[in-house]
């Protein structure tokens, strides 16, 4: 028994002496020391030693919770020569000392307590033995935008086979709708694209574009994954993406990519540096698809036009009305998730118009606009009348730091896009005049505090502490009334266009995916990591990781480092030749096992079968390669037949029953 | 004066969710009555009803279950399967004379310890409020901290 004092961040609270002492007394318990810090090297050693020393088949280590070191404390005592499931935690800290700082007698004898529940199970522990398996050394990316890119490069680099999976009909993501980056100005195309193009030409890089992640089956190194590819009515592989069909197609619709300001058409390409080159047909918007559905739904009147125009045109004969969405099932070892993000819908806030203003607009649609490829070919332009603004306010922490709205977190990069938005309004046009109104300035960063100063000294952005408390039309202006909270004074200004920096949120469908991947997300439906500082892009399920904005705000830097260092988790997990299995996994006793199968009805993963015995009977059999060790057949089981290794019926009885012992 | 009653709760929670929910309060530095012992299952759905009536039977005064919200089960279904057998538990144990207030079943994912707290703490004060539970053949024996280290 090994009780840690982690500081004085258990032992500030808990009387270390008296947990001792107590478990010196408790039935079993040969052994008890207490360290300073258990988990450091002579922590450990302590452990080891004391194996050695005190001949001891079995270990408690009382200290921070099994989910933070339960895997260090096993590699110690593995060392020490005993089987490594031999050992329980006590978590004294995440689940005391830490929530019982006010209460340290309270906290202590709680203490003692899960020690002593610690101790009956783990002299109920059995020696478990994790099993090899082979691994697909195949990995699977979701999301093609920057920190996808990143991650299937880095994979493919190391010499993997890598399939991404992207949504949309063209990789890039949030970044190809940029124009420029902070702080360096740079072209933001210019440094996408030829990622975009290298990832779509490597020899180990499958690109599924217009495709989405149906289910998720198995486990670390044996994924099976269901990808649906959406129909797209074109054929990729004879298409060569010359442009005649979108050139031609008569039905415009208001572009998604654009965000609103410009248009496409129904037959479409994102924008004009998208990969894959080739087009998809949005099939809501088609008028052959509605005179298909017309007719199909035998409704009288006047039929909509057959149009087929790009049909008529295109040189390869490449368009497929016949195609339809195909299920792929594919095989991974890994999986990264990056699913990104999508801008805050600004329509929450009453008091700037809703929406409803056509020149308030969102610093994602000025991008677009600034854009030598967006819908204004690059020029600022009122969307009310195509006016140059002159008069620019920026409203910052829309959907930010807000709880009302329900967005309490900072989404970290709107400060910074706000400053580089008022040098480049300078730029276009000198005489515009940008005014920023902050709660508070965040740019921490390289050369980022620089390029806010940059913003307010040399381009004459002028920064106003203070919320705005409403914006409302006033001829062909907008009137903005906000508040300078530094001089105390309230602030009216006449302006041309307003732009909210809309904050950042995950992407729509991204809880459906967490589920189906069994990864956790948090109340603002953030992917969560399996350790905020020390495992930042592993999640809790083996195998599936984590890159970029899906697991909180942050800038095209940090996202790429996130795909780069995912893409190194799986490569290493890819150089191991077999994988280990977690021993934890539900046995049958066939003594007692009368082959009713109730427990193959509840079990979620289809790991029971049944064995044909000698004597004819026919009773359960656990596939352990399948089983991941959740209990449900432990807690179906009526004869108590089956029972779940490392949680077993008697561990747990025993752990409710010491608490009154 | 009298002394004010402290209840002892086991807690039943899942490692994925509603442990780790309960490692994010500490991590988040919250604070709870002590009152609670937690247990480590895999899942809700590993949860027996023996290990429940195993509590009340040994004298607890609230059983507290937690697990991952629907939906979020890190095995799919336990929680389904759990919260079915919670509903049948339930006025079985009234109907033995265990107050249904004393058996609650709550979703705490794995980044809500304020949730956790609140849980916990409401519990915590709905069960003090019942009082010290008569055990099944006999009254309850009072057992303070003093005592517990003195075993």
């Amino acid at each position: 028994m090994f009780v840690c004092h982690c500081g004085t961040n258990i032992a500030g609270v808990v009387d270390i002496a008296r947990v001792v002492e107590a478990a010196k007394r408790m039935p079993q318990v040969v052994y008890v020391s207490d360290n300073k810090y258990t988990c450091s090297d002579p922590g450990q050693g302590s452990i080891k030693n004391a194996i050695g020393e005190h001949k001891l088949d079995r270990v408690v280590v009382s200290a921070c919770s099994p989910r933070m070191h339960e895997k260090t404390f096993r590699k110690a005592v593995a060392q020490a020569g005993l089987n490594p499931y031999m050992l329980e935690i006590a978590n004294i800290r995440e689940h005391d000392s830490w929530v019982h700082a006010f209460d340290k007698e309270g906290a202590t004898a709680k203490a003692i307590e899960l020690v002593r529940l610690a101790v009956a199970k783990v002299s109920r522990d059995a020696q478990l033995h994790a099993r090899q398996i082979g691994l697909t050394k195949r990995a699977l990316v979701i999301g093609g935008g920057i920190a996808g890119i990143q991650a299937a490069l880095d994979i493919a680099n190391s010499g993997h086979e890598v399939v991404v999976v992207e949504r949309e009909a063209t990789i890039g993501g949030r970044m190809a709708q940029v124009d420029k980056t902070f702080p360096t100005l740079d072209c933001s195309a210019c440094i996408l694209s030829p990622k975009m193009v290298e990832l779509s030409s490597h020899p180990r890089v499958t690109l599924l574009t217009y495709a989405e992640v149906v289910s998720v089956k198995g486990f670390l190194g044996n994924f099976e994954v269901e990808i649906r590819q959406k129909a797209r009515k074109v054929d990729h592989a004879s298409c060569t993406g010359c442009g005649t069909c979108w050139q031609k197609c008569p039905e415009k619709v208001k572009s998604d990519f654009d965000l609103g300001l410009g248009e496409r058409t129904a037959i479409y390409i994102p924008f004009p540096q998208a990969v894959p080159p080739k087009p998809v047909i949005d099939l809501e918007s088609c008028r052959y698809m509605k005179y298909l559905a017309f007719t199909a739904s035998g409704a009288e009147g006047k039929k909509p036009p057959q149009c087929r125009i790009c049909e008529k045109l295109c040189p390869t004969g490449s368009i497929d009305w016949e195609q339809k969405d195909k299920i792929l099932t594919e095989k991974f070892g890994a999986i990264v998730v990056a699913t990104g993000f999508k801008t805050f819908d600004h329509s929450a806030y009453g008091e700037y118009g809703a929406g409803a203003y056509p020149d308030v607009i969102t610093g994602l649609q000025l991008e677009r606009m600034m854009s030598a490829s967006g819908p204004t070919g690059g020029e600022v332009r009122r969307p009310s009348d195509g006016a140059h603004p002159k008069t620019v306010v920026f409203v910052s922490c829309v959907g930010s730091r807000d709880e009302a709205k329900g967005r309490a977190y900072c989404s970290k990069v709107c400060c910074m896009y706000i400053a580089k938005h008022a040098i480049m309004l300078k730029e276009h046009d000198p005489e515009v005049q940008s005014f920023v109104f902050y709660i508070d300035i965040r740019a921490g960063g390289k050369g980022y505090e620089e390029f806010v100063r940059r913003a307010q000294e040399e381009y004459g952005a002028i920064y106003l502490r203070g919320r705005v408390s409403k914006i409302y039309q006033e001829g062909r202006k907008l009137k903005v009334l906000g508040e300078d909270s530094l001089i105390g004074r309230p602030v009216e200004i006449d302006a041309d266009l307003v732009v909210l920096a809309t904050g950042i949120e995950p992407s729509t469908g991204v809880v459906d995916l967490a589920q189906r991947l069994s990864i956790s997300y948090d109340t603002d439906r953030f992917l969560v990591e399996a350790h905020p500082k020390l495992r930042p892009v592993e999640t809790q399920t083996d195998g599936v990781f984590l890159a970029g904005v899906c697991i909180g705000p942050k800038d095209i830097p940090e996202t790429v480092a996130q795909g780069s260092a995912a893409a190194a988790k799986v490569a290493a997990l890819f150089s191991q030749e077999y994988i280990t299995t977690d021993p934890m996994t539900a046995t049958v006793d066939l003594m007692k096992c009368t082959g009713c199968m109730l427990c193959a009805q509840v079990c979620p993963f289809k790991a029971i079968g049944s064995q044909t015995m000698r004597d004819g009977k026919v009773l359960a059999n656990v596939n352990e390669s399948l089983c991941k060790g959740c209990g449900l057949c432990a807690a179906a089981c009526r004869g108590k037949a089956i029972d779940l290794r490392g949680f077993t019926n008697q561990q747990l009885l025993a752990e409710v029953t010491s608490l009154w012992q | 004066m009298a002394v004010e009653f402290e209840p002892k709760i086991v807690g039943f929670l899942c490692n994925w969710c509603s442990y780790a929910g309960a490692d994010m309060a500490g991590t988040s530095r919250m604070s709870y009555p002590t009152n609670i012992r937690i247990i480590r299952v895999p899942c809700s759905g590993r949860i027996d009803p023996l290990f429940v009536a195993k509590a009340f039977q040994m004298g607890a005064d609230g059983v507290l279950i937690a697990g991952c919200h629907p939906g979020d089960c890190h095995y799919a279904e336990g929680n389904y399967h759990l919260r079915r057998r919670f509903a049948l538990l339930r006025p079985f144990l009234d109907y033995l004379g265990i107050d249904k207030e004393r058996f609650r079943l709550e979703w705490v994912s794995a980044s809500e310890g304020k949730r956790f707290t609140e849980v916990v703490t409401s519990f915590t004060e709905q069960v003090r409020r019942i009082g010290p539970r008569v055990a099944l053949g006999g009254p309850r024996a009072e057992t303070s901290p003093a005592e517990v280290e003195a075993h």
